[in-house]
């Protein structure tokens, strides 16, 4: 018996408004839950960007390609361990790949991850990076260069046919990688969206929502880091890369505000049974977290302040620091929306009771595998894994070059 | 050479297309392995319950802990009695009651109250339950006499079932930190006994048995009053029917 998690549900008891069933007192998945769809968004997110550049030959955002990968790579690694951390027997997880249920959304949680990672991100950086492998072994001694001898494979082959097989199959797996990167992120909305015992989740639109945003969060923090680490190693930010990789964001989140505006629409115009309840939940247990943060301040606000940007930047030639400026605040701002989208979805989903006669509430704790601390360690863990990812697989030549946007312009112009 | 390049482009297509197709057959209509009819002879439980007679001594409670080793906290239960009291001005509130309790207030003093009445709630042993479809390591399953049970050694404790059971009957169990829910007293229906909660109940509030005897109290249960189950839209297809359930009760 665990006497802690007695004495929580003792002191959320007072706090229950209305009649809830009384085995529905814990929020069953709690901050790790939270945490897990948002570290897949940012996934498939930094990868559709990257295949902004491949696909979709965007040439500007060049420089984030190889960091969007990189970052896509980072988080992708750190996504199961939410997972694992909070169930009752983390021990037990391989029983989800050695004997799923094929009935279960959730237990094609490992074929869809591992299909991702193996066939789609690692290849894909692996095709990336082969040819820079080999001309950085050249240059090096000792255990980097066995490091980099080891990642290329031990592969020499420069010749050009090497390295045009390399193009055809990076463009075979970044098509492939789209649908992929769609299905990782679909896929974790379906989870909630097929509960049908839950009108807060069961909805055909959350995949699509789920991807949508996921698009938002993932350009949104690549652009961030962009902004962040190149200042940081003594480069010098590329405005023409992050204007473009703005102006996909901006389209971005006006779809995902969108889908979830018609949601919402559709919710309160077809005011099913639940409605009352739901209506309750977001005035006041949602009401900080979804309207404010993340309405107000994660989409509207940085809606605005990035249309401002585009309506002025021709207009008043505003300068390139309040712009640089205005687009940092913008994606923090997006970041802390977008997490707190995961919150009210999967908070959210839990805080009524199926009953709808009633609201429970949540306590973060700060300790413990549930706890506030073990949940920021997680969002931490993927910066750090990307600083050595960085560190073994450099991407600073790509991140500092300005010449192919430039070229591009000429040639345009 | 080609030859046998055709043979293993078309034994490879030939693959990915039935896995493709298998794979469909098997998720899309979760119903195809979950509700087959029980073959003949073989025994397919159902429980009934009389709101009318229930008085809300709240015993089923009590013994459904005791039996089962359910913790004793107020928030773990497989079974539980809601009071539902109806006022005349319309509004309708509900309490789960607790064993030991001091006496609700009495109808027939109170003339603010239309009526009032109480629910016993368990799980509802679903002939399309949800819990089993979702359940990522098949640890939630039906057994071929229609009861659904979790096995606690293979359970990883994800929750998943928790969130996908509408009915509020299962809670993650703190010192085996696995699901657990009402399992119609397995251990004694399949010596012959009845539950636990059917056994204590003074007014025969509650009745056991299988749906596909002919003599039974519980076919005679069916044939004597007009049945509801509860959340019936959701197409689970419950196994606990209930007499002269109210229109209040979700």
């Amino acid at each position: 018996m665990n006497p802690e998690l007695l004495h929580t549900l003792k002191e959320l008891l007072p706090q229950i408004q209305g009649y809830i069933y009384p085995n529905e007192i814990e929020i069953h998945w709690g901050l790790l839950i939270v945490v897990y769809p948002y570290i897949t968004g940012i996934v498939a997110g930094a990868f559709i960007l990257a295949s902004l550049v491949k696909v979709f030959n965007v040439k500007e955002v060049q420089p984030l390609y190889r960091l969007s990968l990189l970052t896509a790579l980072a988080y992708l690694l750190v996504a199961p361990v939410a997972l694992v951390a909070h169930l009752g027997h983390p021990e037990r997880f391989y029983e989800i790949l050695l004997t799923p249920n094929t009935s279960s959304a959730m237990a094609m949680f490992g074929f869809v991850y591992a299909w991702y990672l193996m066939a789609v991100l690692l290849l894909e950086i692996w095709f990336v990076h082969r040819t820079d492998l080999i001309e950085w072994a050249e240059h090096e001694t000792g255990a980097m260069r066995f490091i980099h001898r080891a990642l290329a494979l031990f592969s020499r082959d420069t010749g050009e046919r090497a390295v045009a097989f390399d193009h055809k199959a990076l463009k075979v797996i970044t098509i492939v990688g789209i649908p992929s990167a769609f299905l990782l992120h679909g896929y974790v909305g379906f989870i909630f969206g097929s509960i049908k015992a839950n009108p807060w989740w069961s909805s055909v639109l959350i995949p699509i929502v789920f991807l949508f945003s996921a698009i938002v969060s993932g350009v949104a923090l690549v652009i961030l880091l962009y902004m962040v680490i190149t200042p940081l190693t003594g480069g010098k930010i590329n405005m023409r890369c992050v204007d473009k990789a703005i102006d996909f964001l901006f389209y971005a989140v006006i779809v995902d505000f969108s889908l979830e505006l018609v949601d919402f629409i559709h919710r309160v115009y077809q005011s099913e049974e639940e409605i009352l309840i739901l209506s309750e939940m977001v005035m006041s247990k949602l009401f900080a977290s979804l309207l404010i943060i993340q309405v107000l301040l994660g989409m509207l606000l940085p809606l605005a302040l990035i249309s401002v940007t585009k309506i002025f930047k021709k207009r008043f030639h505003l300068s390139e620091d309040l712009r640089k400026m205005v687009y940092f605040i913008s994606v923090i701002l997006i970041q802390f929306g977008i997490f707190a989208t995961r919150w009210n979805v999967v908070i959210g989903g839990q805080m009524f009771s199926k009953s709808f006669r009633g609201l429970t509430t949540y306590k973060v704790e700060f300790g413990g595998i549930e706890g506030l601390l073990f949940a920021i360690l997680l969002l931490a863990l993927p910066i750090v894994i990307l600083a050595v990812l960085m560190k073994i697989l450099p991407p600073w030549k790509e991140m500092r070059e300005e010449g192919a946007a430039e070229t591009v312009e000429v040639a345009g112009s | 050479m080609n030859g046998r390049r055709t043979f293993l482009r078309g034994f490879l297509s030939f693959l990915l297309t039935g896995g493709a197709i298998g794979g469909i057959l098997r998720i899309s209509p979760s119903k195809a392995h979950a509700k087959e009819t029980p073959p003949k002879g073989q025994k397919w439980y159902g429980f009934g319950v009389s709101v009318d007679k229930c008085i809300g001594c709240a015993r089923c409670m009590e013994a459904c802990k005791t039996e089962n080793n359910v913790p004793r906290e107020p928030f773990f239960y497989r079974t539980w009695v809601e009071r539902y009291i109806t006022r005349k001005n319309g509004g309708t509130t509900v309490k789960a009651i607790e064993p030991n309790q001091e006496p609700a207030p009495e109808a027939a003093s109170d003339k603010s109250i239309l009526r009032s009445f109480f629910v016993p709630k368990l799980c509802n042993q679903c002939a399309n339950p949800p819990c089993v479809q979702v359940c990522p390591v098949g640890a939630t399953f039906r057994t071929d006499d229609g009861v659904v049970l979790v096995n606690e050694k293979t359970c990883i404790g994800c929750r998943y079932c928790i969130q996908a059971c509408p009915y509020g009957a299962r809670y993650l169990h703190p010192v085996t930190r696995t699901a657990d829910k009402c399992t119609f007293c397995y251990h004694r229906i399949s010596k012959g006994l009845l539950p636990a909660c059917v056994e204590v109940c003074p007014t025969q509030t509650r009745i056991f048995g299988d749906l596909n005897a002919a003599a039974s109290p519980m076919s005679r249960f069916l044939r004597m009053n007009k049945i509801h189950v509860l959340k019936p839209a959701l197409n689970t297809e419950p196994k606990v029917y209930y007499a002269s359930l109210d229109g209040e009760v979700r």
